[in-house]
């Protein structure tokens, strides 16, 4: 009985997920990210690629207004040293400040910019904000496994443009494998060799791809390590505490259930 | 406090006896924690201490939640943000609030599935069945205006669907929808008043869960099997109980701290598994998310409320005969509160003279294709409305509604059952005692 219960439980909880699948679902490709899996952990020089390419290349339509400067500098984030935060902020990017009614350059306790100029979405959280995986049939069987798909998505749909292009009601659309529905109207924002890494990394559209998609994630969740950590210390008490309370349990029944025998 | 004879509290001290003849707390909370449990209680009797879990789980980390919120259309999602971002522990604090409401919602289902097999709503137990189906209500409540606090986009679609309902009422349906709102549509004052509400109803819910657990402190737990603890003399009451405390209380906490490493790993390493990546997006009344989808505990009333589109005979006949006063829409939102209504129901639907389902072999049949079903309705309601899907909503509708409507009451008069054992005692001992290993008799196997 219980276990039947425990199981209709399980099958009610699994179609959450995969519930959306809206229309045709576009190809992603389900890529390796650091921090996948309970104990994956974000790699700092990918992360500081992601941000190169999100600040040479994405930043120039799409803001990240929730993402504080500052948080480039945690260890378990992108890890860059303050002065050098201090500098890349100054260097990047501007802000409107209130209280001189004007634009000043950008310091590690100002968050990035938002930018509405050419009406793109903002990617403070695109990497938790968009599934890659779906399904089967609403069960979500595929997230179970593979997680949700935010950045595999990104990665997927920016490493996915074929070249064709059309025009509809004045707007251009360009085809992608990964977009649902195949056309976007984001044009290809990677061509290869956008960026130069000084890591040495070569900077293919598919690396330049996976580095911003891993960098999204990072500035979606940025407690993800300390959110893991809290999960498995949790799951290690309690797990001990478990077995203890079943032996105690185990002890305390033994007498009455030895006395029903006799 | 309970009508099964036990010892009560004495006061020994001095002390003690001045504080039991001013306020008899002590006594109180020894009567409650000491009451008389059947002995023979199995692992489906361990979900009310969950669910009291979750109620405190969710009011704890709620009320730091809340000290960093702000309920304005403007800033709720950024202050949502701040609190994943900036505020200690706040992220966890804030996952574990968001999987707690899936947690309670597992817990009150297999709560109430674990009612509906073994009878715990038959006499003389309604008024505990009915209270708790109050509780249910109004986490409901609770849950979807807690959902709409973050302001995404499945916030603000989710109450505007749903608020929409009330519009569906003929005649006064759009004033009572304003009136709810605060407005024309989900704007601030719809948000600061669920966020009001929100704070408020886990409170009432706690003062029902009181009064649930006093209702059913005086009629005695249910069991197993259904048949009742002898209250002839204290001596006969004790062979068929244990005190809660330990026996219960331990066995309880145990069951407990298993469900919670699971709760654990999904907080830590899936946290957004059960929600949905559109809420992600900040609310914004001029685009529509492609599907509306409520939150997974909702998926099976939410299936009920699309099965009786326009092309159901029924609702076509009821819209026909009803002058067009109950269109679709209101058709739809009439079955998904009647099918609460008639699971409230159930202690006067259930003729069967007998309480367990172990002992109905009909019952048990259709009990379990209950179960399958609110599974399915629960994978239908998330399905978009086109194709086969409506179908298999409509027809996992009317199974609800035939199980309570049809099912309960006839059984009581077709089914043979089968024999009840005596006593719980003596279940028990059939259960631990020699015999449990030569007797097959299915009397004698725990529903465990």
């Amino acid at each position: 009985m219980l276990k039947k219960l425990a199981l209709a439980a399980t099958l009610a909880l699994a179609p959450v997920s995969g519930a959306y699948a809206a229309g045709a679902a576009g190809e992603v490709t389900n890529y390796d990210f650091s921090f996948e899996g309970p104990f994956g952990t974000f790699d700092q020089a990918q992360l500081q690629r992601g941000l190169q390419v999100y600040t040479q290349v994405c930043s120039a339509c799409h803001g990240m207004k929730y993402v504080p400067l500052r948080t480039l500098s945690v260890e378990d984030g992108p890890g860059m040293p303050e002065d050098q935060v201090r500098a890349y902020a100054a260097q990047f990017f501007e802000v409107y400040d209130e209280e001189i009614e004007d634009f000043r350059p950008a310091r590690p306790t100002d968050h990035f910019p938002e930018n509405n100029a050419a009406g793109a979405p903002d990617l403070s959280m695109m990497a938790k904000a968009r599934a890659g995986f779906h399904g089967p049939y609403g069960l979500g069987i595929n997230q179970f496994f593979k997680g949700m798909g935010g950045p595999e998505y990104i990665a997927s749909l920016l490493a996915g443009y074929t070249g064709e292009e059309k025009e509809e009601a004045g707007v251009i659309l360009y085809e992608n494998k990964a977009f649902p529905g195949g056309w976007i109207s984001m044009g290809p924002p990677l061509y290869g060799d956008d960026v130069e890494y000084s890591d040495g990394t070569e900077a293919t559209i598919e690396q330049q791809s996976k580095d911003v998609a891993a960098f999204l994630m990072w500035a979606a969740e940025p407690k993800m390590m300390a959110r893991k950590q809290a999960g498995f210390v949790g799951v290690v008490f309690l797990t001990v505490l478990s077995v203890l309370l079943y032996l105690t349990n185990k002890r305390i029944w033994a007498p009455v259930k030895a006395r029903a025998k006799e | 406090m309970s009508g099964i004879p036990h010892d009560h509290y004495e006061p020994k001290s001095g002390g003690e006896k001045w504080i039991h003849s001013r306020l008899p707390i002590v006594g109180l909370i020894y009567d409650t924690i000491m009451i008389p449990t059947p002995k023979n209680l199995n692992w489906m009797w361990i979900w009310g201490i969950v669910l009291t879990f979750c109620l405190a789980l969710q009011i704890i980390t709620g009320i730091v939640l809340a000290m960093h919120y702000t309920p304005h259309v403007d800033l709720a999602f950024g202050s949502i943000e701040h609190i994943m971002r900036n505020v200690n522990g706040g992220a966890v604090l804030r996952y574990l609030h968001m999987n707690g409401a899936s947690l309670f919602f597992v817990a009150v289902y297999l709560h109430i599935f674990r009612g509906l097999y073994y009878g715990s709503y038959k006499a003389p137990r309604e008024i505990t069945w009915i209270i708790g189906m109050l509780i249910y209500l109004l986490m409901m409540g609770t849950a979807f205006m807690g959902y709409v606090l973050p302001w995404g986009q499945m916030s603000f679609w989710g109450a505007t669907v749903i608020t929409g309902l009330f519009g569906a009422i003929p005649f006064i349906g759009e004033s009572i929808q304003t009136w709810l709102l605060g407005g024309p549509a989900v704007d601030n004052a719809t948000l600061n008043r669920f966020f009001s509400l929100h704070y408020l109803l886990p409170f009432v819910i706690a003062g029902l869960v009181i009064v649930h657990i006093w209702a059913f402190h005086t009629t005695g737990n249910n069991n197993p099997t259904g048949v009742e603890v002898r209250r002839t003399s204290k001596a006969d009451a004790e062979k068929d109980t244990l005190p809660f405390w330990p026996y219960f209380v331990i066995k309880d906490l145990f069951a407990l701290a298993v469900i919670l490493v699971v709760f654990f790993a999904v907080v830590g390493f899936m946290p957004n598994y059960l929600g949905h990546p559109d809420n992600y997006i900040e609310a914004n009344p001029l685009a529509t998310p492609a599907h509306i989808v409520p939150e997974w505990y909702f998926l099976p009333f939410y299936a009920i409320l699309r099965a009786f589109d326009t092309e159901v005979w029924l609702v076509i006949a009821v819209n026909f005969l009803t002058g067009g006063i109950i269109d679709a829409k209101f058709f739809g939102v009439l079955a998904m509160f009647g099918a609460i209504l008639v699971m409230a129901l159930a202690p006067w639907l259930d003729t069967s003279s007998v309480r367990s389902g172990r002992y109905r072999p009909m019952f048990k049949m259709w009990f379990w294709v209950f179960v399958v079903n609110f599974v399915v309705l629960t994978w239908v309601g998330a399905m978009p409305a086109e194709g086969i899907y409506p179908y298999i909503a409509l027809i996992g509708s009317t199974y609800w509604f035939a199980y309570f409507l049809v099912i309960l009451p006839l059984l009581g008069v077709l089914e043979k059952p089968l024999p009840q054992p005596e006593t719980i005692e003596e279940d028990f001992k059939a259960h631990y005692g020699k015999s449990s290993t030569t007797d097959g008799a299915p009397a004698a196997t725990p529903a465990e």
